[in-house]
This record gives structure tokens, sequence and C-alpha cells, in this order.
């Protein structure tokens, strides 16, 4: 089964001091690393803060566009990761080790299975290809 | 003729959490497991009056139970297109229909393990654990525990539907976790059997205060434990203490008035319950890892073996309460603390340390604390403030036995001469 991690953090003010910035890269890259040896790393990135983002949403065939995330909260998304693991187990065992985890209360990681759709494969492999 | 439908019933109480255990194993399915042997006890019932009832039940209720889930596999088959077959169903139908179960092949104790440690995945909350716990393991129908926890059917039987779907959506593994996740994963399977327990022992609110139902079920569960992993001392604690409290259920209410330990008529303490809690604490502190449910357990072994009230060894009481605050800091085992100290080293010093509990807030919506602080005034011969702390009490518990009791205890300090 394929689990996306969601990342959240709190998203700070300024940028990361260097070092922070260059403990948590080097801690992705080590376990993105891990994970593909392993053969589970369908994939992984980062997202650019939520000042870049712009919502779209569509009302009565008009499309309202916003500045900003979907919703202003303390902790916002900041990155994902697609892992194949056997189980919810593994997946949790992976999400663990996630450098933004470890790191206190400040960031959380959100575990969703990815169930495909199963009735119509032919999409799976239109989407893989495209 | 043996009344065959208390006799199924018997069988179902003691076997089904062994039975659904290796059926989900065999199907990968909650739902199929639960089918198959549902039919198979159906079968019994019909078959067993007839043919006569055989000599291992449970093992004639597996093989049964088994062969309904092939059929059904077999059938579903057909129904569907070939491609489309279920992910077990080759390695089903490829496996012995097994029809003679011989004696011990009933015995799959990992299958009950891997299936408590399922049912109480922290992935899941707590209400579900709970719920399904009492349905998989317990085999209590879903109306009964309704019941036992006073909730809508359909509210329950929501929760038990939605936590299956969780289990097979995001894939909860049906297996025992490895050595190192071992304790970390065993305190919720802990925690489940002692909420349902204390939900037995100290119904929260309704008519009766103990539900022995419930209480019993949560000792055969802890049972089931201890038996699956002897080895853990704090598993042997929780049943120690389980069935040290409930040597006290027919002591604890008398005329349907609640009836404080100090009060209690001794003799109606369940003797071989308390036996064997002394034998479990015994054999628990041996292992040298003690743990919150060990250090309760040794408490209530002391209050067990107290011939009177006042042999009770309020000092010893007071130092494992001490120990427990270590591992489990809140304010009720605080509280607890301060009624020990109260007893032991004396009433002014344990008052002390429940007026600093009660500025330290957060206790002020519990009624136990404001029974404890009424109860040492009243032994401080101060009935006035006494009576407020009652009332305070009364306020705000929600067992109606409770409720009495507090409105006795507040009548008598109120007909109590005035101290000066």
């Amino acid at each position: 089964m394929r689990y996306m991690m969601l990342i959240y953090s709190k998203e700070q003010p300024g940028s990361l001091d260097q070092e922070a910035a260059e403990r948590t890269y080097t801690g992705h890259l080590a376990l993105m690393e891990e994970a593909a040896r392993k053969g589970i790393l369908v994939g992984a990135e980062p997202l650019a803060p939520t000042s870049s983002a712009t919502t779209v949403r569509v009302e009565s065939g008009k499309t309202l566009i916003t500045d900003g995330p979907f919703a202003e909260t303390k902790e916002q998304l900041a990155g994902y990761y697609i892992l194949d693991c056997q189980n919810l187990d593994e997946a949790i065992e992976w999400a663990a080790r996630l450098p933004t985890a470890c790191r206190g209360k400040e960031g959380c990681v959100e575990i969703r299975p990815m169930p495909g759709i199963p009735a119509r494969p032919e999409l799976r492999a239109l989407a893989r290809n495209a | 003729m043996p009344d065959i439908p208390a006799l199924a019933e018997k069988v179902f109480r003691e076997e089904s959490g062994r039975v659904l255990a290796a059926l989900i194993r065999i199907s990968g399915s909650f739902d199929r497991a639960e089918e198959a042997m549902q039919e198979a006890f159906a079968a019994a019932l019909a078959s067993w009056p007839e043919k006569g009832v055989p000599e291992n039940g449970a093992a004639w209720i597996m093989a049964t139970a088994h062969r309904k889930l092939i059929d059904g596999v077999r059938r579903e088959n057909t129904r569907r297109e070939k491609q489309d077959a279920l992910r077990y169903a080759a390695e089903l139908a490829a496996s012995p229909p097994a029809p003679d179960f011989e004696e011990g092949a009933m015995h799959f104790p990992d299958d009950r393990l891997r299936l408590i440690f399922t049912c109480c995945h922290p992935a899941l909350n707590q209400e579900a654990q709970v719920a399904l716990t009492l349905r998989t393991l317990g085999g209590l129908s879903t109306p009964e525990i309704a019941r036992a926890f006073l909730l809508p059917e359909p509210t329950l039987a929501q929760r038990i539907v939605r936590a299956k779907r969780k289990i097979q959506e995001a894939r909860i593994p049906y297996e025992v976790p490895p050595a190192d996740r071992l304790q970390e994963r065993l305190a919720p399977v802990q925690a489940v059997i002692y909420l349902i327990f204390n939900e037995g022992y100290a119904a929260t609110s309704g008519d009766r205060l103990v539900r022995s139902d419930l209480c019993s079920e949560a000792i055969r569960l802890g049972r089931v434990l201890c038996d699956l992993m002897p080895d853990q001392a704090e598993n042997l604690g929780l049943l120690a203490l389980m069935l040290l409290h409930d040597s006290r259920r027919n002591a604890r209410v008398r005329d349907g008035e609640l009836v404080t330990l100090e009060e209690q008529d001794r003799s109606t303490w369940d003797q071989d319950a308390i036996a064997e809690g002394l034998r479990l604490v015994e054999r628990a502190l041996a292992f040298r890892t003690p743990g919150p449910y060990q250090l309760q357990a040794a408490i209530a072994a002391l209050h067990a073996q107290a011939k009177t009230p006042q042999d009770t060894d309020w000092t010893r009481i007071a130092a494992l309460y001490g120990r427990l605050l270590e591992w489990n800091p809140s304010r009720v085992v605080a509280l607890n603390h301060a009624v020990a100290v109260a007893m032991s080293a004396g009433l002014e010093e344990g008052l002390k340390r429940i007026e600093e509990l009660g500025h330290a807030g957060g206790l002020d919506n519990y009624y136990l604390f404001h029974a404890a602080r009424a109860e040492i005034l009243r032994r401080l011969n101060h009935p006035a403030e006494a009576a407020e702390a009652y009332r305070h009490a009364r306020s705000l518990a929600t067992n109606r036995i409770e409720q009495g009791y507090l409105e006795r205890r507040l009548r008598e300090v109120m007909a109590a001469p005035q101290s000066s």
C-alpha cells in the first residue's frame, strides 16, 4: 500500500538559520536515500511556503481566486513523502523518522493511505505515463 | 436433555474470541470472519439438539465456521469475474476444509494476541478500541455493548463499522508488534481492559453503581492477556488489581446505598479473589519491573489484607502512592496520596496537602476531591465546612447511588453538634 505522508510544520517568520536548515536538508536526504535503496520511495518533495499559495474555488461558473492557503492554521503543509509500505505500522515507523516530526510539538505528519482507483487500472497507468 | 441454547451460549462466550481471531487470520477480513462464525453458531443451534452435543464444542464451531468461510468465498467467486477474485480466495480454496479438528488444534494463541493488538492499535481512537475489543474478543453483541455504555445502539454500531473500515483501509496490521515496540503497544491494550473494568466498577451514571457484567468481562480479558503474555509483570498487576477491587463488589452496596471501604462488612469480601490477587501481586513484583498497575494492585492488596479498617497500613499505602505519582503525576493520584497521608501522618497534614491541590486547580469539578476534603473536615470536627464540601461534591456526582451516599453524609454532619 502506498501511503502519503503529509508533513505539517510551523512556518518560521524569517528563514531558518543556516545550521537548522542544513540539518533538516541532510536529514531528509538520508531518509530518501534509504527509502530509495529499499525500493519503497515513490516520491518526496518540499512545498514553497504558504505566502506563495493561491486558493481557487469555482462558484456558479465563476472562478474565485484568493491569496493564501485554503485554511489559516498554526501548522501548514510543508511537503510530502509517498512510500510504498507493507502496512500502517511500517508507515508509522518511517513517519516518526521524518526530520520534521522529531522537532517536539512543532510539527506532525499525517499518514493517508493511497488506495488508488482499483476499478480502473488503466487510469493509473495513464497517470504514471503522463 | 441439556439446555442446548445455554450450552451454545457458554461456548460462544468462552471461545468466540479464539475462533474469531483464527478466522480473521485465515480470511483477512473481520466481516467475513464474523459472518462465518455466526453461521456456525446458528448451525450448532440447529444440529446439536438432533445429533447431540459434540465433545469439543469449540472445535466443532471452528471447523464449521472454516467451512462456511470457504463456501462464502466460493459463492463470491462464482458471482464475480475471474480476474476480480478476492485476494485470499486462491489461498483459501487451496487449504483443506479441516473437518475434524484434533484436540489442541484450537490453540492459536498468537491469533488472539494479534487480534488484541489490532483492536487496540493506537491509530484507532480509544472509544473504538473498547467497542472493537468487546465485540471481537469479548464476544459481546452490539446491543449488549451499547447497553453497558448507555449509548444508543446506532452510535455504537457506527463506531464499530468505522473502526473496521479504518483497519482495512489504512492496513492496520494483524500481528504482534516487534519486541522493541511491545511495551508502548501493550499500554493501550491494558488501558482498554482497565477502562472496561472501571466502567463496570464505578458506573459513571445511572442507577446501578456496579455493572458486574463489564467487570467480569474485563477480568476475563485480563486473564487472556496473562495467559498469552505471562512474562509481562504489568499484565499480572492489572489482573491482580481488578480481582482485588472486584472482591469487594458485594460489600460496596447495601440496600441501594454506597458503603465506603471503612464501613464495609469485610466478611463479605470474596476471599478467593483476594487470594488470587495477592498471589498475582507477588508473582508480578518478583519480575522487578515495577509499573503503575502493580503499584495500584499493591495498594489494593494492603487494603484487602487489613482485618479491620484500623489495621490498614496507611504508611505503606502513602509510600506506594508516592511511587505511583512518579509514574503517573496526575492530580487524582496526588489526591489519593494526600488522603493516605491524612490517614497515616495526620489529618492536619493531609488537609494541608488537599488544600494545596485545590489551589493548584484542575480538581474543582471532580466530586471525589470535594468528598475527600469533606471527609477530612468531618474527622477534624469542622461540620460546617464539611457540610459545604459535601454539598459541593453532591452537586457534581452523576451516579444516583453516589449522590445518595453524599446526601446521607451531609445529613450526618448537619446533625452533629457544632464545634466551638
